[in-house]
Order: C-alpha cells, then structure tokens, then sequence
C-alpha cells in the first residue's frame, strides 16, 4: 500500500462520517486511528513513508476539509445516479405490470409504449422541459437551461447533467403511468404526441411549482410559488404521480372503456390479464427502483437516505396488507392484482412525506393508500364506469392525494420536521393544483388527439389486437416459422 | 384396434400414466383441451369482477390397444382417474381403421 491510497480511505472514511463540514474532534478521532495502525508491528516496513506523509497531510487540517468537501460533492453524484439507474428501472417496473395485467394480444404494443414514452420523454425533456422546470422562475415556469450546452454545464460545475438525469428520469415516470389507463386501445401516435406534451409542457411546467428552487444555484436563485407557500412533496407524490394519475384519468375518459368491458346493462366485466407472474414482477422492480425514487431525492449522499428508505418499505408493505385485506373482506379473496396495486399505492403515499415522517406515520400512510386503492378502483369500475385495465388512476391519483395531503397531517410528522396543522392547508392548495393542471391540460390535449390524427384504433384492430394491427408484430408467435422452402401452390 | 380417447381432470395424468404403462400400452398422447360438461363452468373473480369460466381445464388422453386390451385399459384409466367427483371426465372408444409407423411403414399390429 502506497501513501497515496492510504490518503484515499482516509478521506472517504471521513466523508462517510460526517457530511459537509469536518469537526476538529473528528480529526482528532482519525489522527488516533492512522496512528494507531501505523504502530502495528506487521506493517512496520511501511512506516517511514506513511509518517512523513502523515504529518504533511495532518498537519493541514483546513486542507483536509477542503478534501472531505469534495469527496462529498462526488459522494453526491454518484449516490444522485445511483438513484437515477434505479428509477430509470422502474420503467420496467411499468411495463411489465402494465403488459401482465392486459391481454396477450396487446403485449408489443405496452412495450412499445413503454420504451417510446421514455425515448420521446428524454429528448424532450432536454430540449425544453429541464429549462421551463428549473430555469430561471419568474412566476408560473422557468425560462433558462432550455437544451443546455455541455460548456454551460460544465462551467456550472457538472452538477446540471447528473441533476437533468435524475429530474428526466422523474419526468419519464408521470408520463409512463398514463399507458397503462389507456392500454389496449390507444393509437400509436397519438401516443407519441402526447409522450413529447407531458415530458416537455405539462410535467415540468407544475414541476416547477414545487421544485424550481432545488436548482436554485445555478438558475439565480429563484423558486416555485407552491415551493414559496411551504409546500413539501420530497420525492413527487403531487408533482410526478398525481400528474400521471390526473393524466391518466383524462386520457381515460376521452378514450371510453375496451369493447366488452362493461354490458348491456352497463355491468362490469373482468378481462383477466394474460400474465399475472410478469405483473407482479413488475411490481417487485417497481419497489426495488422506488428506493431510489425517494432516498435519491435527497440528491445528495446524507445520512437520512437511510430513513427515507426505510419509511418507504414501511408504507409499501402496509400498503399491500392493506389492500389485501380490504379485497378479502370485500370479495371474500385476497385478490394477487389488487395486492399488487396496494404495494404501488403505499409507496405513492409514502412518497411526499417520507423524510418528514415517523416509522408509525409511515405505516399508517401505507395501509390508508391500500385501503383507498381497492376503493377507488371499485367505484372507478362500477360506478364511475371509468375503464382502466391496471388501477393507474387509482394507484397514482387517488394516492397521490393521499400522498400529499399526508404530509401535511402533523400525527405523522416526525420530531423534527416542523409539520403544524398550517402545513394542511398548504398541501390542499398542492393537492387541487396537481391535480386540476394536469388534468384539465390533458383532457385538451386528448380531444384535440381525438380530433385531429384519432386517440383510439378501429373496433376491428381492438378486437385482433394492437400488436398486428399498430406494429405487426406477435408478441408470443408460437407456430409461427422462418421456413423459406414452402412451395407456393 | 381401438382408440381410447379419455377426458380426465389435468392432475390425475400421473396416475393415469403409471397405471397404464403397468397395463402393458407403450406410448401415449396428451393434449390440452377445454370444455364443459355436467359440471358447466365455474365464477371467478378478477379485480373484483364476477367471470364465469365456461371452459374449463382439462387433458386428453389418446392411446390405440389391441382389441384384447381394450377391458383392463380402461378399467385401470377408471380407477387412476375418478375421484367421484362432478368433473371427472369421460372415455370414448372407436374402431381404429389402420396404423402406420412413419420412420419403417410398419403398419397396424407391429406399428402400435
């Protein structure tokens, strides 16, 4: 071991304990502790080089903070992408609930959709939807960083890229959660138009209601107006899945139920989706990468990301108990789709308020957002007759609400948060405005679909599916051969 | 020759199988199919929505024996299928006009 590596884990030990700032008790500790390992006798070989560059190193205690600084600049980066990786994750998270709890003969399409909104969300988001979220604020959007330059960013100091990579990949969330109301039935392109609006107008323009300010160092300091009331939504239950689900909504009730979903009496039907495995996998990526949704919202290496996490477990694990038991006491059967919501409608809930939260308020969060979910979707299915083949509307709406209303409530709150009954009010403004923006910008841009290049495919590419009918592709193409030497007749 | 042509509940087709193995049949064919009988279908839920499953699972079981065996396949197929329940199954029987290996264009007794 040379010096040089020695000096390595000795500041990245130091970055490890404390953040930010480097106590003198601290160095003192790490004096101690590098001492005490130079003094054993195995590695007395080493000792002569090691102490002349300890005494350098230790002896300038300010530069040894200027070092820690940066390692926890670079701690926050790569933690920031860390948690990017995993929310770019749930994207499979989507897809696979969506095509599992749909038709097989919808399967390429959902793919499709899945992959093309993130595709058409990226760029649009970098052309202009980063700069109306976080640009210089000066009321209702932002209005700088619009396809920022890498020498623009660079100069910044780097920060912007991994920040732009985590905010696109929140940006790809809200507009992915309206697939699946609208699956089975949505024409193509008209996806694809709306994919561009949500990730470069609507999403980020509310975004930056509440978020402006988290870029406050590089857009001169400015804020969103929800942001200024005190609004708290941590990780997006408001700005990123009320957004979806308020979409979702919109695009669902343009579009009208499946052919066959409800009779001629108006009575629901079910259609079973053809994988239920694959769904609930879809549901265990979903978990996995909201870890990152809500611990890397931090977007810094900090040591709450571990309650955070925790809070977030908590609230999808009382989520899923309980929808399971509203759906067993109301059907007489613990429903596996219906769980499986409960666990994505817990972790919607949990999402605004959990690092503002005790683990209590956490669990409480969590089996209110499984107890809505079945009751949403029922009153969706059945009364509303609203048709929406995976809950999406129930699961990121209704516990959206739930979300942020939550955080607001101070029998959650934690010690330290500082939540007062005040905080309500706040999150009741948040709540209205998170869901009437999207929902009312959606429901236009959806008739205008309607009526210009067409929102739903013809009753006959319903019936056969979307797969031949908008791709031509077989998502499971069994007796289908590549044979060449068929004799025509 | 006879084909027996057996309908049976799609858990019962081990014992179906070692049974008539130990009859003394030598190949088999097992096909998934769906239908309905007496027992018509049965209601299942989905997100809380009543369906009626009008077809229900179940497994084809063909095998073609020499007229001889015909007796003890089918009462060994019988006793390895019935549970007494409703859903059981059925049996056909029919003539089975010739048999022919594709691999030597063997035919009939020495094709089985």
């Amino acid at each position: 071991m040379d010096s040089v590596s020695f000096f390595g884990i000795a500041k990245s030990s130091v970055s490890l304990v404390e953040r930010k700032s480097m106590s003198t008790t601290m160095i003192q500790r790490l004096k101690g502790q590098a001492l005490q390992w130079l003094c054993r006798p195995t590695q007395g070989g080493l000792t002569a080089a090691l102490t002349i560059s300890l005494v350098f190193l230790l002896g300038q205690e300010s530069a040894c903070a200027q070092d820690a600084e940066v390692v926890q600049k670079h701690a926050d980066t790569v933690w920031t992408l860390v948690g990017a990786a995993l929310v770019f994750f749930m994207q499979a998270g989507f897809a696979m609930v969506e095509t599992g709890f749909t038709r097989a003969k919808n399967a390429a399409n959902i793919m499709m959709k899945n992959l093309m909104d993130f595709c058409m969300g990226c760029c649009a988001f970098w052309f202009i939807g980063f700069g109306l979220m976080f640009g210089e604020n000066t009321g209702f959007f932002g209005r700088s960083w619009f396809a920022f330059s890498w020498q623009q960013a660079h100069e910044a100091g780097d920060w912007p890229f991994t920040f732009f990579v985590f905010q696109m990949v929140f940006a790809a969330t809200a507009a992915t959660i309206v697939s699946g109301a609208m699956a089975e039935r949505t024409k193509f392109v008209a996806y694809l138009i709306y994919s561009v609006v949500i990730s470069g107008l609507i999403y980020p323009i509310s975004g930056g209601w509440a978020w402006n300010g988290l870029f406050g160092d590089y857009n001169g300091g400015t804020s969103g107006w929800l942001e200024d009331l005190g609004f708290i939504d941590f990780a997006g239950s408001g700005v990123v899945h009320l957004v979806g689900g308020a979409s979702a909504l919109a695009g669902a009730m343009v579009l009208g139920p499946r052919i066959g979903k409800y009779g001629p009496n108006g009575e629901p039907r079910a259609i079973p989706g053809h994988n239920l495995p694959l769904g609930m996998l879809g549901v265990f990526i979903l978990t996995l990468g909201w870890i990152g949704f809500n611990a890397g919202s931090t977007t810094a290496a900090s040591p709450d990301i571990g309650w955070i996490a925790m809070n977030t477990l908590l609230a999808a694990s009382a989520g899923a108990i309980g929808a399971t038991i509203t759906c067993w006491v109301h059907f007489g059967k613990p429903d596996m789709t219906f769980a499986a919501n409960g666990v994505l409608a817990g972790l919607v809930g949990i999402t605004a308020p959990c690092n503002t939260v005790h683990p209590v308020g956490a669990l409480i969060i969590g089996s209110v957002a499984g107890i809505l979910v079945v009751i949403s979707a029922v009153i969706l299915d059945t009364v509303l007759k609203i048709d929406d083949p995976v809950g999406a509307i129930s699961v990121h709406g209704t516990c959206g609400i739930w979300g942020v209303l939550a955080a607001g409530i101070p029998w959650f709150a934690h010690a330290n948060s500082g939540v007062t009954w005040a905080q309500f009010g706040v999150q009741v403004v948040g709540a209205l405005a998170y869901f009437f923006w999207p929902f009312l910008t959606c429901l236009i841009l959806f008739l205008i679909l309607k009526a210009t290049v067409g929102l739903r495919t013809s009753a006959e590419e319903e019936l056969a599916g979307l797969d031949v009918g908008e791709h031509g592709n077989v998502a499971y193409p069994d007796f289908v051969t590549a044979s060449a030497e068929l004799e025509q007749p | 020759m006879k084909k027996i042509e057996a309908i049976i509940r799609p858990f019962k087709l081990d014992e179906v199988k070692v049974a008539l193995v130990n009859a003394g049949i030598v190949g088999m064919t097992v096909t998934e199919v769906r239908g309905f009988g007496r027992q018509k279908g049965q209601t299942e839920r989905y997100r809380g929505s009543e369906y009626t499953v009008e077809f229900l699972q179940k497994l084809k079981v063909e095998i073609v024996v020499e007229d001889e065996l015909v007796d003890t396949v089918v009462e060994k197929l019988i006793a390895a299928a019935r549970t007494g329940e409703i859903g059981d199954g059925k049996i056909f029987i029919s003539p089975v006009e010739k048999t022919i290996r594709i691999r030597t264009g063997e035919v009939n007794r020495d094709a089985l």
